[in-house]
């Protein structure tokens, strides 16, 4: 099971991501992504810090949407990510590719 | 020897001594009037024409007893046939009889006691033949879905009837005794009870009603004209040969022709409702024909036909159609009695009328399932109801039935109607899921196919030489699954292994699964470097792969003669080393990005190559998520430092018993959880 949230904070749009991205939620997670990038925020943060697990179904979600968050020049961020979640998303490289923080303190320091 | 009678002999002994005991009935009668007439005592016992006459019915019981039992029994009017049938022979041989007797009026032998004696006895003989077949038969009407109560009743009355064959010894007489009176009493007033049970007359048709009619009336009449043959009045008679005094007799005709007046009364009531039966009787088969339907392996038009058919005949309606929505395109129709033109007209009108009634249905809220009643005045058809078919909680289409005139439909015919096209609904469901049970045996039929093709993209033998042994071993959580392994000579002492995993599982990961084989088959006769066959394979996925889908995936290149690997890394699990000098197994950490993920020339900037030596008895174990991730119910992951343990102490085993000593862990470890993942694993063991 997953739950989505969507916030507009201040000048960015906040995603909460809860629960586990498997093969079947990650549909919704995905259809999520898609219409905030659709949307035209410019600042997008993704906070994980209550996605327990995510499958590599779910990691197609976030990498499906980096060449476009790229070519928008969105400003895509992930925070809060468990030590499990991170270890997957470094297995694989995707923390080469997405910007991942810590908290959403450290990400407002810095815009 | 063990002699069983069969009921054919039995048939055929009784009627030889039925015979037999009638002529040497007739016989001592004639020697008794001879002895009255002319005083001659000849001592004949006043007892035996007594007790050959009882023995006589005794056989022509019996014998019909076992005649008509073999005829069907819920046949009544073949019953009837036959008492109507041995009544016409039994009378036409009477009445010829009596023409004889006529002819010879003027002769010497008219009037004789001789003839008389025989021609009263051919007569009685005829009388008995005919009634006691006819009770045989009444028993068999009276005795039609008997309850217990009633074969008493009729036990009770049958055994008296049978002691009364003897009466005749007592000498009492009608006019007489009180206690013949009294006896006929009673067993009339049993004849009279029984004669109530007319259960069969309810399953006659209306024609085999009037046949019925027709054969009671004319047994009735055999009945009335053999009485009176019978019955002489006191005087004309020899005495002794009165057989009014019979008691036997007496209420066998009284018992005959009271059931026969009660069934014919009865019959001739029930002539009126007699359609009404029918039209229960047909709806219950209809009812039966649309359950049985599918067995029969009808389709479902054939289910709406049988539905709209057996409506309009249960509800007289003069048209009718059912219409069947489709998902793409027009409505099925199956009309009866109505043309397109016209059904678009009455449509048109129905869609018009003023004068709707919709009648919830008990089940469900949806405004749609309500039935429809209308009255309508300009066309044709005068009254309209439509019943929509509902199938799997959803709404199949409608059945339209039509009237000329209107107020056409009662309350009991609306629910019969939905009785029906629920029963249809029911039968169309049942004939769907059948369909889709079948649908799905293919599906399995299919996807075993997959399996058996991806089976065959798995190597049956791995590449290598004398300088180390390798073993593999993979099993998918579904029929197909998307992890890859493979190796390749790439030279004399060159061998490219490769281990790989698609994102997702089940079919689509086996498609993107076969692809990379594909890919890495090609790559690898290139002899390219671990960096180069990297990006190509990068380049080649990202025009194959689905949007969201990427490979993970760990290249190596195993040199004997230099003994060096060389390896990279596509976002795969890290490999785990065990080094023979350091007696300790270690994961090989490096850089990398899946394959697939970044779907362009930069690509290539994330490719890391590492290299090492190895040494005798080091052993590399290349293994899937499926492994690593795997869970117990506890959600405890089988993990990093699990494997690695494994490994530091079973590192004296060849690759073959350590891959069993690793999955049999990963099952340990598991428990009872299915297997939710694909696993894969590779052993290598340097010589």
């Amino acid at each position: 099971m997953i739950e989505i949230h969507k916030h507009i904070e201040n000048n960015y749009l906040l995603i909460t991501v809860e629960g586990e991205a498997d093969a079947s939620s990650s549909i919704h997670l995905d259809s999520n992504i898609k219409e905030s990038i659709e949307e035209n925020h410019k600042i997008i943060l993704v906070d994980c810090t209550n996605l327990n697990y995510i499958s590599s179904a779910g990691l197609g979600v976030f990498m499906s949407h980096i060449a476009e968050i790229e070519e928008k020049e969105i400003n895509f961020i992930l925070f809060g990510l468990s030590e499990k979640v991170q270890n997957v998303f470094n297995m694989l490289g995707l923390d080469q590719l997405l910007t991942i923080k810590s908290n959403k303190e450290e990400i407002l320091a810095e815009i | 020897m063990n002699f069983k009678p069969t009921n054919k002999m039995i048939l055929r002994l009784t009627m030889v001594m039925g015979i037999l005991l009638w002529v040497a009935l007739t016989f001592v009668n004639g020697l008794q009037v001879f002895d009255e007439i002319y005083e001659v005592n000849m001592g004949i016992s006043k007892q035996l024409p007594m007790l050959l006459l009882d023995l006589c019915f005794i056989s022509f019981i019996v014998y019909y007893r076992i005649k008509i039992n073999k005829v069907e029994s819920s046949n009544f009017v073949d019953l009837l046939w036959r008492v109507f049938a041995i009544g016409l022979v039994t009378t036409v041989i009477s009445l010829a009889s009596e023409l004889f007797y006529s002819t010879i009026a003027d002769t010497a032998l008219a009037g004789h006691w001789l003839t008389n004696t025989l021609f009263y006895n051919i007569n009685f003989g005829l009388v008995s033949v005919f009634l006691i077949s006819t009770f045989t038969v009444w028993k068999k009407l009276v005795l039609y879905q008997k309850s217990r109560r009633l074969v008493i009743y009729w036990n009770v009355f049958e055994g008296l009837l049978m002691a009364c064959i003897f009466f005749n010894f007592t000498g009492f007489t009608l006019e007489e005794s009180v206690f013949f009176q009294l006896l006929f009493g009673v067993l009339a007033l049993l004849a009279l009870v029984l004669s109530a049970n007319l259960k069969w007359v309810a399953y006659l048709n209306f024609k085999q009603k009037w046949k019925s009619i027709l054969l009671i009336l004319l047994i009735s009449i055999y009945l009335i004209y053999f009485f009176r043959l019978i019955y002489t009045p006191e005087s004309d008679s020899l005495r002794f040969l009165n057989s009014i005094d019979n008691l036997f007799i007496v209420i066998l005709f009284t018992f005959l022709l009271v059931y026969s007046i009660f069934s014919f009364l009865v019959i001739l009531f029930n002539l009126p409702t007699s359609s009404v039966f029918e039209q229960k009787l047909e709806e219950a088969i209809n009812f039966q024909r649309l359950s049985q339907s599918i067995q029969q392996g009808e389709n479902e038009n054939q289910i709406f036909d049988i539905l709209l058919k057996s409506s309009m005949s249960a509800v007289y309606a003069d048209a009718g159609w059912v219409e069947i929505d489709k998902l793409n395109g027009e409505p099925l129709l199956r009309t009866k009695n109505i043309s397109r033109v016209n059904l678009n007209e009455t449509k048109r009108h129905i869609k018009q009328g003023k004068h709707k009634h919709l009648l919830k249905t008990p089940l469900d809220k949806a405004s749609d399932e309500d039935r429809i009643l209308v009255n309508f005045k300009k066309s044709n058809f005068r009254s309209a109801l439509i019943v929509p078919l509902v199938v799997q909680n959803k709404i199949a289409g409608q059945m339209y039935l039509l009237k000329e005139v209107s107020d056409g439909f009662n309350s009991e015919m609306i629910n019969i109607i939905n009785t029906f096209s629920s029963q249809a609904a029911i039968s169309v469901e049942n004939f769907r899921l059948l369909g889709d049970a079948l649908e799905n045996e293919r599906y399995k039929e299919e996807l075993n196919i997959a399996k058996s093709v991806q089976r065959a993209l798995i190597p049956k033998t791995l590449d290598h030489d004398e300088h180390f042994d390798i073993h593999a071993f993979t099993e998918a959580a579904a029929e197909v699954g998307g992890d890859y392994y493979d190796t390749f000579k790439l030279e004399a002492h060159k061998f490219a292994i490769v281990i790989g995993d698609v994102s997702g599982n089940g079919t689509s990961a086996a498609f993107h699964m076969s692809q990379m084989k594909g890919i890495f088959q090609s790559l690898a006769q290139l002899d390219l470097s671990a960096e180069e066959f990297m990006i190509k394979a990068n380049s080649a996925l990202s025009k194959c792969l689905e949007k969201k889908s990427f490979i993970t995936l760990s290249y190596f290149i195993i040199n004997t003669l230099d003994r060096t690997i060389e390896f990279s890394r596509a976002g795969h699990c890290p490999t785990l080393y065990y080094s023979k000098k350091n007696k300790k197994a270690e994961y090989l950490q490096s850089k990398g990005l899946g394959l697939g993920i970044l779907r362009n020339e930069k690509y290539a900037s994330f490719v890391s190559v590492n290299k090492i030596t190895f040494a005798k008895d080091d052993i590399v174990v290349l293994y899937t998520d499926g492994i690593s991730e795997a869970t117990n119910s506890m959600k405890d992951e089988f993990g990093y430092d699990r494997m690695q343990n494994l490994l530091d102490q079973n590192a004296h085993y060849d690759p073959i018993m350590i891959q069993k000593i690793f999955i049999g862990k990963l099952y340990e470890f598991c428990g009872n959880e299915d297997l939710n993942d694909d696993y894969t694993m590779v052993v290598i063991k340097f010589k």
